[in-house]
C-alpha cells in the first residue's frame, strides 16, 4: 500500500475497556486490550502487531481472528479499515506433518 | 516538504532501529526512513535468530563476541521487552568424516581468535542434545552461542527508540542522497526532502541502488532464503543448531515452536517477482534434511513457511564505513545473510561514528572501499 506513515503522530492516550480482557487470537490466547496497547506501543500494521503479540500465528494462522484485529487496529489508530493491509497469508494451508510435507515421491511411482 | 535532524537513517530494519536507539539514548535527534509498510520488513524478521559466534568469518568475530559479552545478555532488561534470548549453545553437526573435517576447519579458525569452541564426539554431543539421530558422528560445541526471536529484537529496538524520542516514518521510500557543498545533507524520497547533518544508509541490498546517487558502490546481491515454522512442542533442547553441510540450522523457540531455515540448492536462480515468495520445493527439502538429523521431529506439523532476502556482499561480510568522498555518510550493508547476531554491536558502531567519536571496535575490515579487482 506504501502510505507515507509517521510513527510519531498522536493517536491519544491508551485508555482501558471493560472488554480488554476479551479474548481475540485464540490460538494464541491474546486479548483485545493486549492488540490496543500494542498499537500505542508502535505497532501501527497488521504485519507489525503479528510479529510483536503473534496473532494469528497460532494453528489456524489467523483464519479466525484476522478481521477482529484488523478492526481493533483501525479502530485505535482513528483510520479506516482500507487502510490497512492483511499480513502475508502463508503457506500451507493447513498444518502438515514433516514427514508427509517432506515425502517426495519418485516420479512414475505409487505411494 | 521538508524536514530536519541531527541524524537521518534510510532504512528501519534492525540496524536502523538499534542505530536510532542509541543515539537517542544520546539525545541525538533522528529520523529514520523505511521503504516499507512494516518496521524490520527485511532480512531483520526474516532470519533463524542466530546469536551465534562459532562458523563465522574472523573478520566479523569480534563483533559477535563483543555482543555476546557486552549487548545480548542485558538487552531484553535495557529494552523493556523479552527478546528472548538463550544461551544454551551451539551445535554443529557432522555425519561424515568429510564432515568433520570441514567442522574442524571451522572450529581451528575459531580458537585461534580466542572463541571457545571445540570438536566433540557423538556421545557428548547426544548427552547436549538428547534427540540427535544415530548417524551423527560428531559435531563442533560452542557453549556460548544463542539465539533470540528477531521479530521482537528488531521492534524492541524501535519501540525504545520511538519512546525516547526516534521519529520512524514508514513507507517513505528514498530515491538518492544530494550533496550540498561537498557534504551529505540531503535525503531525496518520493515525498518530501529531509535534511540532515549525517546520513546513515542501512537499507540492505536496496542501499546499494541509493549510494549510486553519490557515486558509491558496494558489490552485492541478493539471494532469498527459505524457513519453517512448526506447531508449539514441549521444550525439547535449548541449542542453536547447524549442520557442516548446512542442510538446516534452527532452533526451538521459546513459544515451543521451531524454526528451521534451510534450502533447495536453488537460491541463486529463484524467481523474483519483486516480495520473496517461498518456492513449493525448498520447505520439503528443509524437512528431509532436518529428519535425517532428528527423526523424532517426523509427525511434528508444519504451520508456515516463509521467506527473505539477503543482502550478499562480494566478500560476505558486511560494509559498517563512514564514506571518505562524501563527508557525512556512513554506511551499513551487505551483512551477507548472518547479520541479526551482530546487529546490536553494528547499531552501536555506527551510532559512534555518527555522534564523531572513536568506535568500539576496529572497523578497518569493514571499509567501503576495500573492494579491489583481482589483478
Amino acid at each position: 500500500m506504501r502510505n507515507v506513515n509517521d510513527r510519531s503522530r498522536d493517536i491519544g492516550a491508551f485508555v482501558p475497556a471493560e472488554d480488554d480482557e476479551l479474548l481475540i487470537c485464540r490460538c494464541e490466547e491474546i486479548t483485545k486490550g493486549e492488540i490496543r496497547r500494542a498499537v500505542h506501543d508502535g505497532m501501527f500494521t497488521l504485519t507489525e502487531i503479528r510479529r510483536y503479540l503473534r496473532t494469528g500465528m497460532g494453528l489456524c494462522q489467523g483464519q479466525t481472528c484476522s478481521k477482529l484485529v484488523k478492526e481493533i487496529a483501525a479502530r485505535e489508530l482513528g483510520i479506516v479499515l482500507a487502510e490497512l493491509e492483511h499480513a502475508a497469508s502463508r503457506v500451507p494451508m493447513r498444518p502438515i506433518e514433516m514427514k508427509v510435507f517432506g515425502n517426495e515421491k519418485e516420479p512414475g511411482k505409487n505411494a | 516538504m521538508h524536514k530536519f535532524a541531527d541524524v537521518v537513517i534510510v532504512g528501519g530494519g534492525i540496524i536502523g532501529a538499534a542505530a536510532a536507539y542509541y543515539l537517542a539514548l544520546q539525545g541525538v535527534n533522528v529520523v529514520v526512513l523505511e521503504k516499507s509498510d512494516n518496521i524490520g520488513d527485511g532480512g531483520s524478521s526474516r532470519n533463524g535468530g542466530g546469536v551465534r559466534q562459532s562458523g563465522r568469518d574472523p573478520r566479523e568475530l569480534p563483533l559477535v563476541m563483543y555482543g555476546v559479552q557486552h549487548i545480548w545478555p542485558t538487552l531484553s532488561e535495557e529494552l523493556d521487552m523479552d527478546i528472548e534470548y538463550v544461551q544454551e549453545g551451539n551445535l554443529r553437526l557432522g555425519k561424515t568424516e568429510q564432515h568433520l573435517t570441514i567442522l574442524q576447519g571451522l572450529t581451528k579458525r575459531s580458537v585461534e581468535l580466542g572463541l571457545d569452541v571445540r570438536m566433540i564426539d557423538a556421545k557428548e554431543a547426544k548427552e547436549i542434545c538428547p534427540y540427535l539421530s544415530d548417524e551423527v558422528i560428531g559435531a563442533s560445541w560452542c557453549p556460548t552461542d544463542g539465539h533470540a526471536n528477531p521479530l521482537l529484537a528488531t521492534l524492541a529496538f524501535y519501540r525504545k527508540a520511538r519512546e525516547l524520542g526516534a521519529q520512524f516514518i514508514t513507507g517513505e521510500t528514498v530515491l538518492a542522497i544530494k550533496k550540498i557543498k561537498g557534504k551529505a545533507r540531503q535525503v531525496i524520497t518520493e515525498n518530501a526532502v529531509y535534511e540532515g547533518a549525517t546520513i546513515i544508509v542501512a537499507a540492505g541490498y536496496d542501499s546499494r541502488k541509493i549510494l549510486e546517487s553519490v557515486g558509491i558502490d558496494v558489490p552485492m546481491t541478493q539471494i532469498m532464503l527459505e524457513a519453517l515454522v512448526t506447531e508449539a512442542q514441549p521444550k525439547m533442547f535449548g541449542q542453536m543448531l547447524g549442520t557442516a553441510m548446512a542442510d538446516f540450522y534452527g532452533h526451538q523457540s521459546k513459544h515451543g515452536s521451531f524454526v528451521f531455515g534451510g534450502s533447495s540448492g536453488f537460491e541463486d536462480t529463484n524467481k523474483d517477482n519483486g516480495t520473496p515468495i517461498t518456492a513449493s520445493i525448498t520447505a520439503p527439502c528443509i524437512c528431509r534434511g532436518i529428519m535425517e538429523y532428528f527423526p523424532l521431529l517426523e509427525d511434528v506439523k508444519i504451520v508456515r513457511t516463509w521467506s527473505g532476502w539477503a543482502d550478499i556482499s562480494a566478500d560476505k561480510i558486511p560494509v559498517i564505513s563512514p564514506v571518505e568522498e562524501v563527508p557525512g555518510l556512513i554506511v551499513a550493508c551487505g551483512f551477507s545473510g548472518h547479520g541479526f547476531g551482530i546487529a546490536p554491536t553494528a547499531g552501536l558502531l555506527v551510532s559512534q561514528l555518527a555522534r564523531g567519536v572513536k568506535p568500539e571496535l576496529d572497523l578497518t575490515a569493514f571499509r567501503y572501499d576495500r573492494f579491489k579487482a583481482k589483478i
